[in-house]
C-alpha cells in the first residue's frame, strides 16, 4: 500500500464532509462534476451567497452535497426555480444543477428561454447520453447506434434525430454576454476553469451561464473502468465537441 | 418613487383583474410572475403599469409551469411572490404547487375560471373548483378562496399573502372570468390604515450567515427513500393543516335559521342566491343560503349545523357537480334531501334558482 492511497481524497471545502461518502455510484460523473463545482466555488469565494438547485435525476443526490443552502426540486424545473430565486434576490449566486433528460428533454423550454432572456443563473449540466436515474433510457443525448433501454438495438437516428447538441444551441440563442462551454470529467482542470467563468460572469452580472460537462454513468453503461473511460474520454468528444463556445469580451476599463 | 400604491381608503369603479393588481401592490408583494391567458391577463397588465412606480418586478415566463416553479422559487428566496393563471394554465401550474404543498412555500395564486376542460371557452366557469383544492399528486394541503365579488377580490388577494405566510400553506385566490372582466364598485384601502399587518416574509434559501461554518446549511427535499420516511412527512403535513383549519375556514350564511330550502353556493353564483332567497322570502318563502368562503378548508361544521336545520338542500353552480361534491364529502351521514342546478360554463340566475325552489317546496 502506498502512502497516498491511504491519504483521505482532498475535498473541496464547500463540500458537506457530514454528507460524504456521497450517495453516487462508483465511478460517477457527477461526483467528479461537483468537485469541479466545489473547488471552482472555493477559489473564488463566493460559498456564502450560493443557492444551489438540483433536478430529479441522478443529480437529486446532491441534494445534501454542500455547505449551500439547497433546493431539490422537480424533474426538468431546477432552471424555473433558481430564475424565480435569482429575480427575486439578484444578490445571491444562483445554480441550477441537472442532467441531460433534465436540461434537455423535459426542461429543454425552460434551458431555451432561461438562455434568450440572458438570465443571471448558472446552469450546470452533465451529460451522460442516457436517464441514468430511471435506469438507463435513451435520452436526447444518447449516441448515434449507443444500446439503452429503449433503444436497445441501439439509436436509429433516422426515427429518432440526432444527439441534442446543448451548448452549441445555447450559444446561437444568447447574446455575447453569456458564457458557453463543454467540459469533460475527464479533464477536471479544464472544467473547473470553465465553471468559474460561468460564475464569475454571474458575479458580473453579465448575462447567461451554461456549462455541460461529459459525465460517466457506469452502472447504465455496464462498463467497467476503462470502458468507462474510454467512452467519456474517446466516444463522447466525437458528438460533443470539448471547448468554450462563447466567451463574453472582458469589460472595457 | 410613489409612495404607496393606495392611501387611506379610496373607493373605486374597476374590473376584478385591476383590483386584483392593487391589492397584491398594497399587499406590498415583491414580484409577480405569470404568463398570458384570458381571462386573467389583465392582472399582469395593471401589474406592469403600476409596479414600477413602486420598484417592484414582473417576470414574464415561458409557460405557466415556468410561472408557477419561478414563483415557487421566488417564495423560497424569502419574498412576497405572486402569480396568476386560469384554465389550461392552471392545469399546467399544478405540478410547481404540488412541490409548495409538499414543502410548506406559502405560494399565492389568483385562478379566474374560464370553461373547461381543455381551451373550451374563454368567459366563465366553475370548473376549476376540483383542480384548485386538489390537484396534481397530493392531498390537498392548501387553501382556497372563492370570491364572489371586487371587494372580496380585493380583501382576499391582501388576505391570501398573509394565510400563506402566517401557516405556510399554498393559497389560492378563486375568482372566474365574469369577476375578472366586469367592474363594479370597491373600497380600496392602506391595509396598515386598516389595521392589518401583513405577515412578515423571510427566506427559506439564501439566509444569512455562513453555511457550515456558523449555521447548517438550508437543505430543502421534495424526495424520500422509504415508504415510511414519507408517510411520516405527510402525516405531518396532514396534522398541521387540521390542526389550523379550523382558524382558516370562512363560510357566510343568509336567512338559513327557519329555512326549508338552502341554497348552497359558492363565488360569484351565490350573488344570484342571495338575490333569489331575497325575492323568495318577499313571495312569503321560507329559503336561505350558505356558502362556504374557503373551500379548502371546507366549512363542514357550520354547513353541517345549517343542513341538520334545513328541509332540503339546494347545490347550485357553474360545473357538473364539481362544488357538490366537496358538500356530499362534508354532509356524509346526512340524509337532509338535495337538489342540484348543474351549469358547467354556463352562467345562473337568480330566477333559475326561485324557479327550481317553489318546484322543491
Ligand atoms: C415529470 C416527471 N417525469 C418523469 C420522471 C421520471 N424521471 C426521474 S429521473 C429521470 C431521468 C433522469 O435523467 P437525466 O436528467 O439525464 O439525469 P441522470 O439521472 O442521467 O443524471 C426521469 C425521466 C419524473 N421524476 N418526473
Ligand atoms: S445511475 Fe449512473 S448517473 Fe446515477 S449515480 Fe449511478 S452511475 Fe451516477
Ligand atoms: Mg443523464
Amino acid at each position: 500500500m502506498t502512502v497516498t492511497s491511504v491519504m483521505e481524497p482532498k475535498m473541496p471545502k464547500c463540500w458537506r464532509q457530514e454528507t460524504k461518502p456521497h450517495k453516487f455510484c462508483p465511478g460517477c460523473g457527477h461526483g467528479d462534476v461537483l468537485k469541479a463545482l466545489g473547488t471552482a466555488i472555493d477559489e473564488l469565494g463566493i460559498q456564502d451567497r450560493v443557492v444551489f438547485g438540483c433536478d430529479i435525476g441522478c443529480s437529486l443526490l446532491s441534494w445534501d452535497f454542500f455547505n449551500f443552502d439547497s433546493i431539490q426540486t422537480h424533474h426538468g424545473r431546477t432552471t424555473p426555480v433558481i430564475t424565480g430565486v435569482k429575480r427575486a434576490r439578484p444578490e445571491l449566486i444562483c445554480i441550477a444543477y441537472m442532467g441531460d433528460g433534465g436540461g434537455y428533454a423535459i426542461g429543454s423550454q425552460h434551458l431555451v428561454n432561461a438562455a434568450s432572456r440572458n438570465e443571471r443563473i448558472f446552469v450546470l449540466l452533465a451529460n451522460n447520453a442516457q436517464y441514468g436515474m430511471t435506469g438507463g433510457q435513451m435520452a436526447p443525448t444518447t449516441l448515434p447506434g449507443m444500446k439503452t433501454e429503449t433503444s436497445p438495438y441501439g439509436r436509429d437516428v433516422e426515427w429518432t434525430g440526432n444527439p441534442t447538441l446543448g451548448p452549441e444551441m445555447v450559444a446561437a440563442i444568447t447574446p455575447d454576454s453569456a458564457y458557453v462551454a463543454r467540459g469533460t470529467m475527464s479533464n477536471l482542470r479544464q472544467l473547473t476553469q470553465m465553471m468559474k467563468k460561468a460564475l464569475q460572469n454571474q458575479i458580473d452580472g453579465n448575462g447567461f451561464s451554461f456549462v455541460e460537462a461529459l459525465a460517466s454513468c457506469p452502472t447504465n453503461w455496464r462498463t467497467n473502468a476503462a470502458k468507462t473511460w474510454e467512452f467519456v474520454e474517446k466516444e463522447m468528444p466525437q458528438y460533443f465537441k470539448v471547448g468554450e463556445l462563447k466567451v463574453p469580451a472582458k469589460k472595457e476599463g | 418613487m410613489a409612495d404607496k400604491p393606495i392611501q387611506g381608503e379610496k373607493r373605486m369603479f374597476v374590473t376584478g383583474n385591476e383590483a386584483v393588481a392593487y391589492a397584491a401592490l398594497a399587499a406590498n408583494v415583491d414580484i409577480m410572475y405569470g404568463y398570458p391567458i384570458t381571462p386573467q391577463n389583465e392582472i399582469m397588465h395593471y401589474f406592469t403599469r403600476l409596479a414600477p412606480k413602486f420598484d417592484k418586478p414582473f417576470l414574464q415566463t415561458e409557460d405557466e409551469i415556468s410561472a408557477g416553479f419561478t414563483t415557487v422559487g421566488g417564495v423560497m428566496s424569502g419574498k412576497r411572490s405572486f402569480t396568476a393563471t386560469a384554465g389550461p394554465g392552471n392545469t399546467l401550474m399544478q405540478e410547481s404547487m404540488s412541490m409548495a404543498e409538499m414543502m410548506r412555500i406559502p405560494t399565492v395564486v389568483v385562478i379566474m375560471q374560464r370553461g373547461g376542460p381543455s381551451t373550451a371557452t374563454v368567459i366563465y366557469s366553475q370548473q376549476e373548483v376540483t383542480m384548485t383544492c386538489y390537484g396534481a399528486n397530493g392531498e390537498g394541503i392548501r387553501v382556497v378562496y372563492s370570491t364572489c365579488n371586487h371587494q372580496e377580490l380585493y380583501d382576499y388577494t391582501i388576505k391570501s399573502f398573509n394565510t400563506a405566510w402566517k401557516y405556510r400553506i399554498p393559497t389560492f385566490v378563486l375568482g372566474d372570468g365574469y369577476q375578472a372582466k366586469m367592474r363594479e364598485s370597491l373600497t380600496m384601502y392602506d391595509p396598515e390604515a386598516r389595521g392589518i399587518k401583513m405577515v412578515d416574509t423571510y427566506p427559506l434559501v439564501g439566509l444569512p450567515g455562513s453555511p457550515g461554518v456558523d449555521r447548517d446549511p438550508a437543505h430543502l427535499r421534495n424526495t424520500y427513500n422509504t415508504e415510511e420516511e414519507l408517510y411520516e412527512v405527510v402525516s405531518n403535513l396532514v396534522k398541521d393543516y387540521e390542526a389550523v383549519a379550523p382558524e382558516i375556514v370562512e363560510s357566510e350564511s343568509f336567512d338559513c335559521d327557519d329555512a326549508e330550502v338552502v341554497v348552497l353556493a359558492h363565488g360569484v353564483v351565490s350573488r344570484a342566491a342571495v338575490e333569489a332567497v331575497r325575492e323568495l322570502r318577499k313571495a312569503g318563502i321560507k329559503a336561505g343560503h350558505f356558502r362556504p368562503i374557503t373551500l379548502r378548508p371546507f366549512p363542514d361544521k357550520e354547513l353541517k349545523a345549517v343542513a341538520n336545520q334545513a328541509k332540503k338542500l339546494l347545490v347550485v353552480e357553474s360545473a357538473q357537480g364539481q362544488f357538490a361534491k366537496l358538500v356530499h364529502h362534508s354532509l356524509y351521514g346526512d340524509s337532509t334531501p338535495m337538489e342540484y342546478i348543474f351549469k358547467p360554463g354556463l352562467g345562473i340566475t337568480s330566477d333559475e334558482i326561485i324557479n327550481k325552489v317553489k318546484a322543491m317546496l
